[in-house]
C-alpha cells in the first residue's frame, strides 16, 4: 500500500540564520529584438545627423542634411524621373531574378535528386560559383548586344548559383526517414518530390531568396553603373559624377527602401509557407 | 499472408550485421525481435519490408493479402516520421493519396483510423502541438488507414515516457486482439515483447542471428491478469539471461567505438 497519510511537506516555520535563497543563474543568452527600439534608435540616428548638419559640424557637400534627401526624393517623384530610374531596375531585377530562380531550382532539384546531376552539377557550381558574376558583364556584351539582355543575364548568373546551392542544400536537409515512410508506403517518385521533398526543402529555399534578392540588388546597380541611361545604379554615378549628394542618398535610399520591402515580401512569403514550424 | 525472413544476411561495408537469420512470421501473429544493441533488429526489419536489399537471402510474403489492404506491410517509424507540414488528418491521409480512391472513401478510412487512436478531436492540429505519445498516435493512425496485413513496427514506444508508454502498450494489446493483423515488433525492451508478442526472435550478438525463437504460450488478454505477472516475470528473466552477457559486450563495444 502507498502511505498517502501525508498530503505536504511544509517549509520550516522559522527559518535558521544561515537559511538564503538559491542564488538565479540563468539570466542572459536569449536575446530578443524589440521591433519599437529599433525605429527609435533609427530615428534618433537620423535626428542626430540632421542636428549635426544644422550646427555645421558635417560639410553638406559631402553628407547632405536628411531633409536635403527627402526634398531630393520628392522633387524625384514629381518629375516622373524616380518612377523611370526605379521602373528600369525593377523590370531588370524582376527579369533577371526569375529566370536565375527557375534554373537555379530546376538544377537545385536535380543534383539533389539525381547522381548523375550530382556528379556533373556540383563540380561545375563549385568552379563557376567564386567568379565574380558583375566581370562577366563584358563578356555579355560581346555575347549579347547592349541592350537589357547583358544586365538581365548578369543578374540571373548571380542568383542561379546561389539558389542551385541553397535548393540542392534544402534536398539534402530533408530528413531521409520522412522519405523512407514515403516509400514505405509506395508513395511514387513525383508525389514524394512534390508532398515531401519540396515542402521539406522550402525553408532552405526561401532562406536562399533572401540572400539572391540581395545579390541581384547588387548586381542591378553595377551593371547600371557600368552600361546604363536608366535605372538606379545610373542615376547614383550620374549624381555622384555631378557631386549632387543629395540625389546621390535619395538612389541609396531608394535602393535601400526597395531591399527592405523585398525582405517584407519574403518575410510575408515565409509566414504564409512556412506556418508549420 | 506469411512474412518469411529467408536466410538474411546483410553487411555494411567489412561490417557483418546479420547471419543467416530465418522465420516465419504467420498470418495475424505477433513475432518480437529482442537482442543486445547493434545487432542489427532495424536492419532486418528494414528487410522484412522491402526498404533495404540484404546481401544475401529474400524477405518473402507467402499467400494473398486481405483484399481490402492497401499496403500490406506497413511500418510504424519509431521517429513517427509524420510531415511536420501536415495536419494530423493530412499526414493520416498522406499514404492513401496516391491509391485512386474516391474522396469520399479516403475520408472514411482517414475518419476510421482517427476514431481507432482516439485522434477525432485533433485532425486540424499540427504535430509540433502535440505530446510525443500523440504524434506515434498518429502514426498508428496513418498504419491503420492503409489495413495493413502485418505491421513492422520499429521500437515504436522507445522515444516516449514510461506512462505514454504503457497506454500506448495498451492500444497495441487492444489493436492486434482480435488478429485480424498480424505484426513485427522491434524492441529492446523484454517487457514489452513479452507483453505482445506471440513468438519472440532472440538475437545474438553482431552479427545477428537467432540464438532462440521463445513461445509465448498464452493469450495476451491472460498477460494482463495479476496471476500472470510471476510467469511473466520468470520468462523475462529468462530472456534476459539468454543476451544479458552479449548486452554488456556490445555495450563495451559500442563505448569503444
Amino acid at each position: 500500500m502507498l502511505d498517502r497519510s501525508t498530503h505536504e511537506d511544509p517549509p520550516p516555520t522559522e527559518a535558521a540564520p544561515d537559511t538564503r535563497q538559491v542564488k538565479f543563474r540563468g539570466a542572459g543568452f536569449v536575446p530578443s529584438a524589440g521591433r519599437r527600439s529599433g525605429w527609435i534608435a533609427l530615428l534618433l540616428a537620423i535626428g542626430l545627423w540632421q542636428l549635426a548638419a544644422g550646427a555645421a559640424l558635417v560639410n553638406p557637400l559631402f553628407l547632405p542634411p536628411p531633409t536635403a534627401i527627402a526634398r531630393a526624393i520628392y522633387q524625384l517623384a514629381i518629375s516622373g524621373a524616380l518612377w523611370q530610374h526605379l521602373s528600369y531596375s525593377v523590370m531588370r531585377i524582376g527579369l533577371g531574378w526569375m529566370l536565375g530562380t527557375a534554373a537555379g531550382i530546376a538544377v537545385g532539384f536535380a543534383i539533389g535528386l539525381s547522381s548523375l546531376a550530382r556528379s556533373v552539377g556540383i563540380t561545375f557550381i563549385s568552379a563557376l560559383f567564386p567568379i565574380p558574376k558583375i566581370a562577366l558583364l563584358p563578356l555579355l556584351i560581346l555575347w549579347l548586344g547592349i541592350g537589357e539582355e547583358p544586365k538581365i543575364a548578369t543578374i540571373a548568373l548571380g542568383v542561379f548559383f546561389s539558389t542551385a546551392i541553397s535548393v540542392y542544400s534544402g534536398v539534402d536537409s530533408v530528413p531521409r526517414n520522412l522519405i523512407r515512410m514515403a516509400q514505405s508506403f509506395n508513395v511514387p517518385f513525383p508525389i514524394i518530390v512534390r508532398r515531401v521533398i519540396w515542402p521539406g526543402a522550402l525553408p532552405s529555399i526561401l532562406a536562399g531568396f533572401r540572400i539572391t534578392a540581395s545579390v541581384a540588388l547588387l548586381l542591378v546597380v553595377s551593371a547600371e553603373m557600368i552600361g546604363a541611361e536608366y535605372g538606379i545604379g545610373a542615376f547614383v554615378l550620374q549624381a555622384g559624377n555631378l557631386m549632387q549628394t543629395d540625389q546621390l542618398l535619395a538612389g541609396v535610399v531608394i535602393l535601400s527602401l526597395f531591399g527592405l520591402a523585398v525582405g517584407r515580401l519574403i518575410n510575408w512569403l515565409e509566414t504564409r509557407l512556412l506556418h508549420w514550424r | 499472408m506469411d512474412l518469411i525472413a529467408d536466410h538474411i544476411s546483410h553487411r555494411f561495408g567489412a561490417l557483418d550485421v546479420l547471419d543467416n537469420v530465418s522465420f516465419t512470421v504467420r498470418s495475424g501473429e505477433v513475432v518480437a525481435i529482442v537482442g543486445p544493441s547493434g545487432c542489427g533488429k532495424s536492419t532486418l526489419l528494414s528487410i522484412l519490408g522491402g526498404l533495404l536489399q540484404p546481401r544475401a537471402g529474400a524477405a518473402e510474403l507467402r499467400g494473398a493479402p486481405p483484399a481490402d489492404s492497401l499496403n500490406p506491410l506497413t511500418f510504424v517509424f519509431q521517429d513517427f516520421a509524420l510531415l511536420p507540414w501536415c495536419t494530423v488528418e493530412a499526414n493520416v491521409e498522406f499514404p492513401l493519396l496516391h491509391t485512386g480512391l474516391a474522396v469520399t472513401d479516403r475520408r472514411a478510412l482517414v475518419d476510421d483510423a482517427l476514431r481507432r487512436t482516439g485522434l477525432t478531436d485533433f485532425r486540424g492540429t499540427y504535430p509540433k502541438q502535440l505530446s510525443g505519445g500523440m504524434r506515434q498516435r498518429v502514426g498508428i493512425a496513418r498504419a491503420l488507414a492503409v489495413k495493413p496485413a502485418i505491421l513492422l513496427m520499429d521500437e515504436p514506444l522507445s522515444a516516449l515516457d514510461s506512462q505514454t508508454r504503457e497506454l500506448l502498450m495498451e492500444d497495441f494489446v487492444r489493436l492486434l486482439a482480435d488478429g485480424a493483423m498480424g505484426a513485427v515488433y522491434v524492441t529492446h525492451n523484454l517487457e514489452e515483447a513479452i507483453r505482445l508478442a506471440d513468438r519472440i526472435v532472440v538475437l545474438s550478438r553482431r552479427p545477428g542471428r537467432v540464438r532462440e525463437v521463445v513461445p509465448i504460450a498464452m493469450t495476451r488478454g491472460e498477460r494482463g491478469a495479476i496471476d500472470a505477472r510471476g510467469k511473466l516475470l520468470a520468462l523475462q528473466n529468462e530472456l534476459w539471461s539468454l543476451i544479458r552477457e552479449e548486452a554488456i559486450d556490445a555495450e563495451r563495444e559500442v563505448q569503444h567505438a
